[in-house]
């Protein structure tokens, strides 16, 4: 059975469409990212999922089931970390632990199995009696999701669970989630950070309230149709003012090491040095590189504001 | 006012809490137009520091100037020559875009004719006349972090700190918000950013990585990456600061 399978969702709020129309399955085992900028519709979809929230249209079925009408049976099942989760800040790590044991009425003798393996996962153990307000944001962050996983969830939802904090524990976080979706737990999760995306076993990318794709990583790196240039230089926004405009380059935007340019006429490296040349734009290198999950997204967002641009005329 | 030529000249500052050292005899200087990355893990000491250059925090011991102010002596001066974009922003969303820049129009001090003027070259500047008496709820995000990059602008500090700018946002939208930063910097701003967010850390000119304290690399971000032998910053960042633990 696959655990969640959404179909055609959608939401409004007022005049507000938030997610116009939505599918997507989640299978066992699985890391489903749902990608995209605030306001892009993630956490309304987790919501409806999660059963806080009613969706205006579609389906939503978690374990076989209907979320309209089984309120009890998705939390009962489901393990959810919003955005703004709240530990009890003057308990210690275990007794938070403990807490979320007897709410979900785990035994003692399972609740002790349970957390050594979990501190074995967030590295909590030498801190169980520190208070839960004197963690740091990571690690915080871990315990949240322990205290999720005490009642042993099978497929949790996960939104935004990295915000602000620092890149070595947001890679822990994810070595965490990996080895849970290993398991046979499967995992949804939404981010606003790109490098977190190609760690997902499929993911969606979402823009006010669409997915412009939904596929595996790889397959969507390979997606990009032209090759891809770096242009390395001391200048970079300089040099986007001259460049970006030009219709040699279907697409040109700047990053932090540099500007990517799209070749779509196969000029090669040559070529473009020689354009660059006669912009007098200056330049350390030109290189042809791969294209990453943000080329990807700055792409389909482009091309979304230029098909729909072509409806309005 | 001291000029060391620096708008951020720090020597051998230090902040103990307790007996717990949050900054241990850090050193660095920023350039005028400089944008300058403050990197490092949760709880390595970024906060304490920057409370510290803001005015906020007294430093145990240690040198510090800030826009040629003393952060010892002349807290109050340091916090009107300088700005503060917090994460995630801090607008009042019931207050039109106007009221906006009018209300911190006046947390900073300015006089009425001083508001009127700076509001005009503002909607100007952010091209948003069209919008100037909507809910600043209405705006979409990527115009709201522009505002509030303004309103932080609006005493003409010639520093301004900036907390995770762009997380959140889409990407073309941050992209128009570091081509701001890059006209910012060109006219003589400087630019201090921390953030989490490496891609974020790679538009920046020159890097510091925090651990336990203490500024354990500052340099470029190609340099950096040379130096790890990395493609990312992400990867850079990673070998610094586990560079201890392993």
């Amino acid at each position: 059975m696959i655990p969640i399978v959404i179909n055609n969702l959608k939401k409004s709020y007022g005049a507000v469409q938030a997610v116009k129309g939505v599918s997507f399955e989640v299978e066992v085992g699985e890391v489903f990212g749902l990608i995209g900028p605030d306001g892009a519709g993630k956490t309304t979809i987790i919501r409806t999922l999660v059963s806080l929230l009613d969706p205006d249209e579609g389906e939503i079925i978690f374990m076989g089931k209907n979320v309209i009408g089984n309120t009890k049976f998705v939390r009962s099942n489901i393990g959810y970390m919003p955005q703004r989760f709240s530990l009890y800040r003057d308990l210690t790590v275990e007794e938070n632990l403990r807490f979320f044991g007897d709410l979900f009425k785990v035994s003692t003798d399972v609740q002790d199995k349970l957390m050594k393996k979990l501190y074995a996962f967030s590295k909590l153990a030498p801190f169980k009696n520190r208070r839960a307000e004197a963690l740091s944001g990571g690690m915080k962050q871990k315990l949240a999701l322990s205290c999720m996983l005490m009642h042993q969830p099978k497929v949790i939802v996960l939104d935004e669970p990295t915000f602000g904090v620092d890149p070595v524990s947001r890679s822990e976080f994810w070595d965490i989630l990996k080895s849970l979706a290993h398991e046979g737990t499967s995992v949804l999760v939404s981010t606003a950070y790109m490098d977190e995306a190609e760690l997902c076993d499929k993911i969606a990318l979402m823009f006010q309230g669409n997915f412009l794709a939904l596929d595996k990583p790889d397959k969507l790196l390979q997606s990009y149709e032209f090759p891809l240039y770096l242009i390395e230089t001391d200048q970079v926004h300089t040099a986007y003012n001259k460049l970006y405009k030009l219709e040699e380059f279907s697409d040109c935007n700047l990053f932090g090491n540099g500007l990517h340019v799209s070749d779509k006429n196969n000029y090669g490296e040559a070529g473009i040095k020689g354009i660059l040349d006669k912009k007098q734009v200056e330049y350390k290198s030109v290189h042809r590189i791969e294209a990453d999950l943000e080329d990807i997204f700055l792409k389909l967002i482009k091309d979304g504001s230029e098909t729909s641009g072509r409806e309005q005329r | 006012m001291t000029n060391s030529g620096y708008t951020v000249h720090v020597e051998n500052l230090t902040r103990m809490f307790g007996t717990f050292k949050a900054v241990d005899n850090v050193s660095f200087q920023v350039k005028p137009g400089e944008i300058f990355g403050f990197l490092g893990a949760n709880g390595a000491g970024k906060t304490t520091t920057i409370r510290m250059l803001c005015g906020l925090l007294l430093p145990t011991s240690g040198k510090a100037i800030v826009a040629g102010y003393d952060v010892y002596k002349d807290t109050e001066a340091i916090k009107r020559h300088i700005g503060y974009m917090a994460q995630r922003f801090s607008l009042y969303e019931d207050l039109t875009v106007r009221e906006n820049i009018e209300f911190y129009g006046g947390v900073y001090g300015l006089n009425r004719k001083q508001i009127k003027t700076k509001t005009a070259e503002l909607l100007d500047y952010l091209k948003l006349w069209e919008h100037a008496d909507k809910l600043t709820a209405s705006l979409p995000l990527g115009w709201k972090q522009r505002m509030a990059l303004s309103t932080a602008l609006l005493h003409n500090p010639d520093l301004i700190f900036l907390d995770e700018p762009t997380s959140g946002v889409d990407p073309e939208s941050r992209r128009n918000f570091w081509m701001l930063i890059y006209e910012l910097s060109e006219q003589g701003k400087t630019i201090f950013v921390t953030t989490h967010f490496m891609d974020e850390a790679e538009y920046c000119h020159r890097l510091s990585i925090m651990r336990d304290g203490k500024i354990v690399e500052l340099d470029k971000p190609q340099s950096l990456k040379q130096k790890y032998k990395a493609d990312t910053m992400q990867d850079v960042f990673m070998k610094v600061v586990q560079k201890v633990e392993a």
